[in-house]
């Protein structure tokens, strides 16, 4: 089946020419920039990474002494499970689980069907519905923080309190205007007549969507869900104001108070196990990532 | 309808004139279903996004509690907000942070993303490396580079900067020291992420450009000078902007950092509003500075675009 991809052509050429390359000088200054910059950004990328997984399993004395040291006392891998078992990272991790999960569903749901109809169904107040989803692009998160918590502590009509229910991270997840920007371009993109034939078919608007559109939209459909999964993992902000009790926070918000009370290996090892998922997730989707990643680029040129 | 048939036949479909019954229907049926199929997303929206906009609004010249309606103030809440001698200090903070951001943070992705485009096969290693610090949670980042700013002599940015002569520093002790610390820890953790944005950019250069400049005598530099950077500067503008809304707004790092100190050094804007909702229960007093926050913001970036659309065109 043809699926039209948004990608960018092939590179025929860039800044550097082949014909460059025969300068020995070029070579000379390519190579030796590409060492240095290749030995700042291991050392900036990586090394942070290496330094809290020593720490992870390093007494806390030796972390505070000899912040380079090689395990001047030996390796401590039981800070990890003391971590686990008695800060309660384990639970901690679980409610992060459990908050992303409902946030990938929300996120789904609202973006495949507001993109379907916007873009497939095409109804004559679609462009407004559009306009005023595009606009809160522009609108500053963090300014919305006050009334939006004021509105999950009494929703208009129901009058209820999302406060303390995973409702309430859940919900505004739902409600990111460039997840459905992405995803009503990718379905505009769709062959027009792959839609006609189903409809000749007979299939009605529902099951085009089951069966045409969503296998179409699959490879966006991941890509949203890695995006929205890396966001929630990142949150700290709103769920430490919607999800108070201490006992269903995710694990962002649980460790500024575990960092308090901890000693600093714990603390250490703590963080470390807090990092280990999301760097699993983005060595396994890196290509679904950096692609959203330059997706929104693409919508800001 | 009338434009449909004209594309069926510019297309040479011939079967238009016969589907044009059921077609009717079928618009209908989509009309209802269209409706029933945006209601998750419209009333996501609805609730979470743009009735608290509107709600921003109103509580601004209300006097609020979380529950049951407010009473009318009239400008009360922003009388209250700018007499609070608190303000100043947070505004000065949040400009220092956002001109340090801008003139330390900002042309580094670019730099880097110019170098990694140039890097055959090893393109996407680069892009994985420098995309890195932008996987850590931020809390976590924010969390770990506290204990690299530990004051002490041992402290471990401290003893590498021993290596080479420097220190020992204070970091997020001092007052000078704290912000450009803060400052720090966000461009190491968002470069990654811009730089990917600018390497999609970069892609998008026709390869063409190159061999005109090439042929055209222009050395390497000059390429990057007068080809690259201005093929990027859609870009470049959009996301210095960008950057400007969002270090405007900055909360998590300073608020973790530093909490706000030493001696209200770092205390932003954000901060304040948090403090004045969450601290004192004033939310009418945050709703207000909210206000006067996303006005500035608003008209930041509509002089900005003015500007740059001007600019772009002479």
């Amino acid at each position: 089946m043809r699926t039209s991809q948004p990608e960018p052509t092939a590179q025929s050429r860039s800044i550097i020419s082949p014909n460059d390359l025969h300068r020995a000088s070029v070579r000379l200054t390519l190579g030796t920039s590409r060492v240095l910059i290749l030995a700042s950004l291991l050392l900036a990328s990586l090394g942070p990474f290496v330094w809290l997984f020593k720490a992870s399993i390093s007494t806390t004395q030796d972390t505070i002494r000899h912040p380079y040291g090689w395990f001047p006392s030996g390796t401590r891998w039981d800070n990890l499970s003391t971590a686990w078992h008695q800060v309660d990272v384990s639970r901690y991790i679980l409610n992060s689980a459990v908050m992303t999960i409902g946030e990938i569903a929300v996120s789904l749901v609202v973006t495949v069907t507001l993109a379907y109809a916007l873009a497939i169904l095409r109804p004559a107040w679609g462009p407004i519905v559009y306009g005023a989803v595009l606009a809160t692009l522009f609108i500053p998160v963090a300014v919305a923080m006050v009334p939006l918590f004021m509105t999950i502590s009494d929703l208009p009509l129901l009058h209820t309190s999302l406060v303390s229910s995973y409702w309430s991270v859940w919900l505004p997840a739902g409600a990111n205007a460039f997840n459905v920007l992405i995803m009503k371009r990718f379905m505009d993109d769709f062959p027009r007549e792959i839609l006609e034939a189903a409809s000749v078919d007979g299939a009605g608007p529902l099951r085009t969507l089951w069966h045409v559109v969503l296998p179409l939209a699959k490879p966006m459909v991941v890509v949203e869900a890695v995006l929205v999964m890396m966001a929630a993992w990142k949150d700290y902000l709103w769920p430490s104001l919607a999800l108070q009790e201490p006992d269903m926070q995710p694990i962002s918000v649980a460790l500024p108070r575990v960092a308090e009370n901890a000693e600093l290996s714990v603390q250490m090892a703590a963080m470390f196990i807090a990092l280990v998922i999301p760097l699993l997730v983005f060595l396994v989707f890196h290509r679904q990532l950096l692609r959203g990643a330059s997706l929104s680029g693409a919508l800001k040129g | 309808m009338l434009t449909d048939a004209l594309q069926a036949t510019a297309t040479g479909e011939p079967a238009a004139a016969v589907r044009r019954a059921p077609a009717r229907r079928r618009r209908w049926h989509g009309w209802t279903t269209a409706i029933v199929l945006a209601l998750p997303g419209l009333a996501v929206f609805g609730l979470f996004s743009w009735w608290p906009m509107i709600r921003s609004g109103i509580m601004a010249f209300q006097e609020t509690n979380l529950i049951g309606g407010g009473s009318w103030v009239g400008l009360r809440n922003f009388a209250y907000v700018l007499h609070d001698p608190a303000l100043p200090q947070a505004v000065r903070n949040t400009l220092w942070f956002a001109l340090l951001g801008l003139v330390l943070g900002f042309p580094i992705p670019i730099a880097l993303a110019v170098f990694i485009s140039e890097q055959r096969g090893w393109r996407s290693t680069f892009s994985v490396l420098a995309y890195l610090p932008a996987v850590i949670p931020p809390v976590v980042a924010i969390l770990l580079w506290r204990v690299f700013y530990d004051p002490s002599p041992e402290g471990a940015l401290n003893a590498l900067l021993r290596q080479v002569g420097l220190g020992p520093y204070s970091w997020l002790n001092s007052t000078s020291l704290a912000m450009p610390a803060v400052v720090m820890e966000v461009i190491w953790a968002t470069a990654g992420s811009t730089t990917v944005v600018y390497l999609g950019a970069l892609s998008r250069v026709g390869g063409e450009l190159y061999e005109a400049a090439e042929i055209d005598g222009c050395g390497i530099w000059k390429r990057i000078w007068h080809v690259t950077l201005p093929q990027m500067r859609g870009f470049i503008l959009v996301l210095l902007l960008l950057q400007l809304i969002g270090t405007l707004q900055v909360f998590t790092e300073p608020f973790l950092l530093t909490g706000g100190g030493p001696a209200n050094s770092t205390t932003t804007v954000l901060m304040l509003i948090y403090n004045y909702a969450f601290v004192y229960g004033n939310f009418g007093a945050a709703a207000a500075l909210s206000a006067m926050l996303m006005a500035v913001l608003t008209l930041v970036a509509a002089l900005y675009l003015a500007a740059t659309r001007r600019w772009s065109r002479s």
